[in-house]
């Protein structure tokens, strides 16, 4: 019920959800930092979700690839659907999971290993052996990141050497490899310049139309470039969700017209 | 008035701590200085070469004889069965406290560690006296329990605690970060471990291992003990054999003072000096190279 108007379900048939969160509670021992949350994350599409530091934001984004369970006293409650199958069911692989939704951090962080096998990290624990085509699939992903005109001549060298904003497009090369069907980005650009934040956010732009994107970002401006869908969270819980023009233009809850203006947050 | 008093007692303190921290170079240089002053007499009536490959160290006969070899290849073989010993057993600890210990049982297994590594030598000394040599003796029926393998065991339990804290901090050196990104492509626990964490902290993990191998080399109670003393070309780990520091342990207290004998002896201690030398540095270039690699450090 509070789907129908929190939720976004009703601009969109069933078939282009792509991940559903069902009455998701979250604690880190006794806090309790996730509180009954109930989205959709709609496929090929850019979903911004925007809070306050502390909200949860991050803590949302990881309990979609099962990123949580690396955490001591973590406990969850509720039901995730990744294409219609629940995926916190202990009968699901999380390294499945996590092959499937991808992430690249706030902080770039590259493995100390050469560039090459950063990129190749993700193919070769999955499995593959084939070298013709792991490189392929290296080239491609650094083409696709927009880094292999400043990479492919020393991709032996350590990634570690590059630039903060070329280690993250690295980081989604890295990601792009294994090639997944959800990306989620935890403040890609935090730690990035303005030129390297406008080249991810084309990026971002850009692979839309083969993947399905969550975006955690504190910059409002940059919500209103890449996103089409917003989700406002404040203190664990999911205040407000609708399409990004909307949310901006005219946000339903006051305390999203709060934030959005900057009266506080 | 206040101003050149200020003065005069900041000079002061200035004075005394460089005193203080330019002694220890004093030190060092005063034990380098007499080392060699005192050891190279001998090389005029051996020469280096006949020094370190001789085979018959009998330096109280008539005429004496002063080959080391017997000396470093027991060091040797001892060091290396101590290696056996304290290298799975270190690493393989610091493994299982940094990635599968609870964060309960870490705490307490690293406290137990650290209270190990605190154990004088000569408390593992005795215990391999009083029960591993008599056991061993019994068990393989052997002359003497006194041997290279007795003392390469006790001498391997008791770098373990040493090997197992240096590797657990090379290990949680690794940022969580690294992890992390392993995880999220889709990694297990047992790739992310072998193909990330070991990687990353391996040249921490090498210089421990080299670290603790300098510090076999040079511990003396243990092998004074339990090795069994005789100075002859070692050939297998059940018998008796005396490694370099027990050679200068034994020996220094019944030398002439002055005499080709005492000479020799301090002619070892330079070569032990300079294994030992030489083992840090690469172990500190080697972590220092570890430090670079992981961004720690510039
Ligand atoms: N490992 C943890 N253990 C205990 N509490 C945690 C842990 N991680 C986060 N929290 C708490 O959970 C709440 C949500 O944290 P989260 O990191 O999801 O916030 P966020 O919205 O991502 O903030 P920011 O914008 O600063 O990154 C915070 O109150 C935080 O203190
Ligand atoms: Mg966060």
């Amino acid at each position: 019920m509070d789907m129908e108007t929190k939720g976004i379900c009703k601009v969109s048939s069933f078939n282009s959800i792509k991940i559903r969160v069902e009455e998701v509670n979250f604690f880190y021992g006794k806090k309790h930092a996730l509180k009954d949350i109930n989205l959709n994350i709609l496929k090929n599409q850019v979903t911004a979700i925007i809070g306050p530091s502390g909200c949860g934001k991050t803590t949302f984004i990881r309990i979609l690839n099962r990123m949580h369970e690396l955490i001591p006293d973590a406990l969850l409650t509720g039901r995730i659907f990744l294409d219609g199958q629940d995926i916190l069911s202990s009968c699901i692989d999380p390294t499945e999971v996590r092959r499937r939704v991808g992430m690249v951090f706030q902080k770039p962080n590259p493995f100390p290993k050469s560039i090459f096998e950063n990129v190749s990290y993700g193919l070769k624990v999955n499995g593959i052996r084939d070298k013709n085509f792991i490189e392929d699939k290296v080239v491609e992903a650094l083409k696709k990141s927009a880094l292999w005109d400043e990479v492919k001549d020393r991709l032996d060298d350590n990634a570690l050497k590059l630039s903060g904003g070329q280690q993250q497009r690295l980081c989604i090369a890295r990601c792009l490899a294994v090639k997944p069907e959800v990306i989620l980005f935890d403040e890609p650009c935090a730690s990035l310049d303005p030129i390297s934040t406008a080249k991810i956010e084309e990026l971002i732009v850009e692979l839309k139309k083969n993947y399905t994107i969550i975006i955690v970002t504190h910059n409002m401006q940059q919500a209103a470039r890449v996103s089409d869908y917003t989700a406002f969270f404040l203190l664990g819980e999911l205040i407000e969700v609708g399409r990004t023009g909307d949310i901006f233009k005219s946000p339903q809850d006051k305390r999203t017209e709060d934030y959005i203006t900057g009266r506080f947050g | 008035m206040k101003f050149p008093m200020k003065g005069f007692k900041e000079k002061l303190y200035i004075n005394i701590f460089s005193i203080l921290a330019f002694s220890s170079l004093f030190f060092l240089g005063g034990i380098v200085f007499v080392l060699f002053k005192e050891g190279l007499p001998i090389f005029k009536k051996v020469n280096f070469f006949e020094f370190v490959s001789g085979r018959f160290w009998y330096p109280t006969y008539d005429p004496p004889e002063f080959g080391i070899l017997p000396l470093l290849l027991a060091s040797f073989q001892v060091t290396l069965g101590a290696m056996f010993v304290c290298v799975p057993l270190g690493i393989g600890s610091a493994l299982y406290l940094n990635e599968i210990a609870s964060f309960k049982q870490r705490k307490i297994m690293k406290s137990l560690v650290e209270i190990l590594a605190m154990i004088p030598s000569i408390i593992y000394g005795f215990f391999g006296i009083a029960i591993l040599v008599p056991f061993l003796q019994n068990l393989l029926n052997l002359p003497t329990g006194l041997c290279a393998f007795s003392a390469s065991l006790v001498l391997g339990i008791m770098a373990t605690p040493t090997a197992c804290s240096i590797a657990e901090d090379a290990l949680s050196y690794v940022p969580r970060s690294f992890k992390e990104a392993s995880f999220a492509l889709g990694a297990n626990r047992w790739q992310t471990l072998v193909k990330v964490v070991i990687p990353a902290a391996g040249s921490g993990i090498s210089s421990a291992v080299i670290l603790g191998m300098s510090r076999i080399v040079g511990e003396t109670m243990v092998v004074l003990m339990l090795a069994g003393g005789a100075a002859v070309i070692p050939k297998s780990f059940f018998e008796p054999v005396r490694p370099i520091t027990a050679a200068i342990a034994a020996e220094m207290g019944e030398v002439a003072l002055g005499s080709d004998h005492y000479h020799a002896l301090f002619a070892i201690a330079i070569i032990l000096f300079f294994i030992t030398f030489v083992f840090n540095v690469i172990a500190e270039s080697i972590s220092r190279k570890y430090r670079l690699k992981l961004g720690l450090a510039q």
